[in-house]
């Protein structure tokens, strides 16, 4: 039996598909694109040409395009499958995962496996990956390339929690000739400083932080969350399946 | 899930009802008096013959005008109020003689100064304490609102007009909380957003004895189906608790949204569920110390301190089997948001999974919310 467990995000649908044992048979990520319809449609295709047959399994979709999967058996939130995804990727019982994805982020705190607590954030891209592109783009950078840059940076804050006045400061910055690298420092402190405020609403007892979601590659970022959390931060490269793991796992309940 | 009975009035029905009777009852003569909260002791408004007006607004439509004058970063409740006042299309308003007001929340009590320009604006003192000092100082304007309402209207209003409507109010208390706490029963036996539909459509009708027959027999009817269709069958479906501001403008969006999702509103913690309800006018007390203290008593968080309301949900919890706690906070309410601190520390020693949502009246979120809601689900049925 192959458990499917596919996570359509605001701008990644990713694929993980399991065997029997947990074991990781399968993971690809794609852009979301236009529709989620159509992503769902292209999955399936693809995951029929690799032999996977989506009616033979069982799949569960999650993330915030999951009601557009058709063939789903059934849908769980992004809440209970980042929490489950984590659990697996870190075998870790009680930790606190922060997941940064394409248009929100979400703060969940697990106690023996189970989710506590969770927390996203409001209406508003200030702290989440839509934030970073929006700046990189104003930057004319490749989201990466800015994070790259951002270690080389320091001294320039951004003040503006909103993203729209956010960006006009990033270009007024950019007109009095400040360095790339200072903005883009700035603009990776102000996501972990949207991040950090919200988890210090959180009751965040456990030792470790896992990062989750598309910005866990951001390797300052998530050195700079470490900082300001005060606590570790540990990421994987896996992580940003993390959705679509729990996803998978939670297909076995069905 | 329950369903809806089939003659289900939707609030949107009862209020428009309501309208055609405030028109006949002010045709007819009958003094009309808006009123914004449930501080205020309607027994007088009752006593003076005449009739309460609820003017608590649950609509998006008039914010934009009443944003001319007040601040956007406001209550929905208050803007929509004022801009229903503003515009002059809330019927209530237009039929009321005046409107009382009281010092409950700063938004409120500033946004009365403003309303005074459109219509008399009648402002009670609430103090914020509850002690004698408070108690004291409340049962004076107790006193001042009874002499106002006989100034006003060139009438007297005797002692006993006072009792009669003290007897009159309790025993409506006494039939709504019997209605709200049905679900109290295991499996629930009626949809809390039906229960809060009914209530609130409730309050636009003038006719305080009729309310309470409706009630009634609308209680006699869900406690017969339970009995025949619904008992000693468990269900799995999470029973919730809602607590926080008044939220008939967010009932769709909330309320309505996680039943549909496979749990049951089974209690309210709010100034339109029971927590005005549990306590009745002690009847035994001279008349003013008794509304006086009565009304001082809610659990409202524009008291301080306001440690009943924990203990309070800290019984619902328990009484009604609560599975989940569901805050509804509206955007920019200072005083609830900040207590929803105390609130989830209440639940989370209960053991009951906690979930706060901000919103406004308008729909904009609707999508972040139902995402919330099913993953709170989720979050409950691993306790489960
Ligand atoms: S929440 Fe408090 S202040 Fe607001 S309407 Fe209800 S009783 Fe009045
Ligand atoms: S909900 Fe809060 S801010 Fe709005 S009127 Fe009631 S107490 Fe005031």
């Amino acid at each position: 039996m192959d458990y499917i467990g596919i996570d359509i995000g605001s701008t990644c649908a990713k694929v993980v598909v399991m065997d029997e044992d947990e074991k990781i048979r399968h993971q690809s990520v794609q852009p979301t694109g236009w529709s989620s319809v159509d992503t769902a449609d292209i999955i399936k295709n693809m995951l029929l040409e690799k032999g996977i047959s989506p009616e033979n399994g069982k799949v569960v979709a999650t993330g915030y395009g999951r009601v557009s999967v058709p063939y789903a058996d059934k849908t769980v939130t992004e809440i209970t499958c980042h929490a489950r995804g984590a659990v697996w990727l870190y075998e870790k019982k009680n930790m606190a995962v922060i997941d940064i994805g394409g248009q929100d982020t979400k703060i969940i705190i697990l106690e023996n496996g189970m989710v506590r607590d969770f927390a996203m954030n409001d209406k508003c891209s200030a702290g989440t990956g839509r934030f970073l592109e929006i700046m990189a783009n104003t930057m004319a950078l490749k989201p990466d390339a800015l994070c790259e840059l951002a270690r080389k940076g320091k001294d320039v804050k951004i003040s503006s929690m909103c993203t729209v006045f956010a960006e006009s400061e990033v270009i007024s910055l950019i007109g009095q000739g400040e360095k790339k690298e200072n903005i883009a420092f700035a603009v990776v402190n102000s996501i972990a400083d949207k991040v950090a405020s919200q988890c210090s609403k959180m009751n965040m007892s456990s030792e470790e932080v896992f990062l989750t979601g598309g910005l866990c590659e951001c390797s300052y970022l998530r050195e700079v969350l470490e900082e300001k959390l005060g606590k570790p931060v540990l990421t994987k490269p896996e992580c940003r399946y993390a959705g679509a793991i729990g996803a998978a796992l939670c297909s076995r309940n069905i | 899930m329950i369903q809806l009975p089939e003659n289900f009035e939707t609030y949107a029905e009862a209020r428009k009802a309501g309208f055609l009777r405030m028109k006949e009852l002010k045709e007819s003569g009958r003094r009309v008096v808006g009123i914004f909260c449930s501080f205020v002791p309607t027994e007088l408004i009752e006593a003076a013959g005449g009739t309460a007006a609820p003017l608590c607004a649950t609509s998006e439509e008039p914010i934009p005008a009443a944003e001319a004058d007040l601040p956007k970063n406001l209550c929905p409740l208050i803007k929509a109020s004022y801009g229903f006042a503003l515009t002059d299309t809330c019927p209530y308003f237009y039929f009321s003689d005046f409107i009382v007001g009281e010092t409950t929340c700063d938004g409120k009590k500033k946004m009365f100064e403003l309303m005074n320009d459109i219509k008399e604006t009648y402002v009670m003192q609430l103090p914020a304490r509850r002690d004698e000092a408070a108690l004291d100082a409340w049962e004076k304007e107790v006193v001042r609102f009874w002499k106002k309402l006989e100034d006003f209207y060139g009438i007297t209003i005797t002692e006993e007009d006072v009792k009669k409507a003290i007897r009159l109010k309790n025993r409506e208390r006494e039939v709504m909380l019997r209605f709200l706490e049905l679900g109290k029963l295991n499996p629930a036996p009626i949809s809390g957003y039906e229960m809060g539909t009914r209530l609130d459509g409730l309050g636009f009708n003038p006719d305080i004895e009729e309310r309470c027959r409706i009630i009634e027999a609308r209680t006699e009817e869900v406690k017969k189906d339970w009995e025949e269709n619904y008992k000693g069958k468990p269900s799995r479906r999470p029973r919730i608790l809602i607590t926080g501001c008044p939220n008939s403008g967010i009932r769709e969006k909330t309320i309505k949204v996680i039943e549909e999702l496979g749990a049951d509103v089974v209690a309210f913690d709010c100034c339109n569920g029971t927590r005005e309800k549990v306590e009745k006018v002690d009847e035994n007390l001279p008349v003013t110390r008794a509304l006086a203290k009565k009304y001082l008593n809610i659990n409202c968080s524009v008291m301080s301190p306001n440690e009943t309301r924990m203990e309070y949900i800290s019984n619902m919890i328990d009484e009604y089997q609560v599975d989940g706690v569901l805050e509804l906070i509206l955007c920019a309410c200072h005083t609830y948001s900040i207590e929803a601190y105390n609130v989830k520390k209440t639940a989370m020693a209960k053991n009951v999974p906690y979930l706060m949502i901000e919103t406004d009246y308008s729909k904009a979120d609707s999508g972040q919310i139902n995402t919330r809601l099913e993953a709170f689900l989720e979050t409950i049925s691993q306790f489960k």
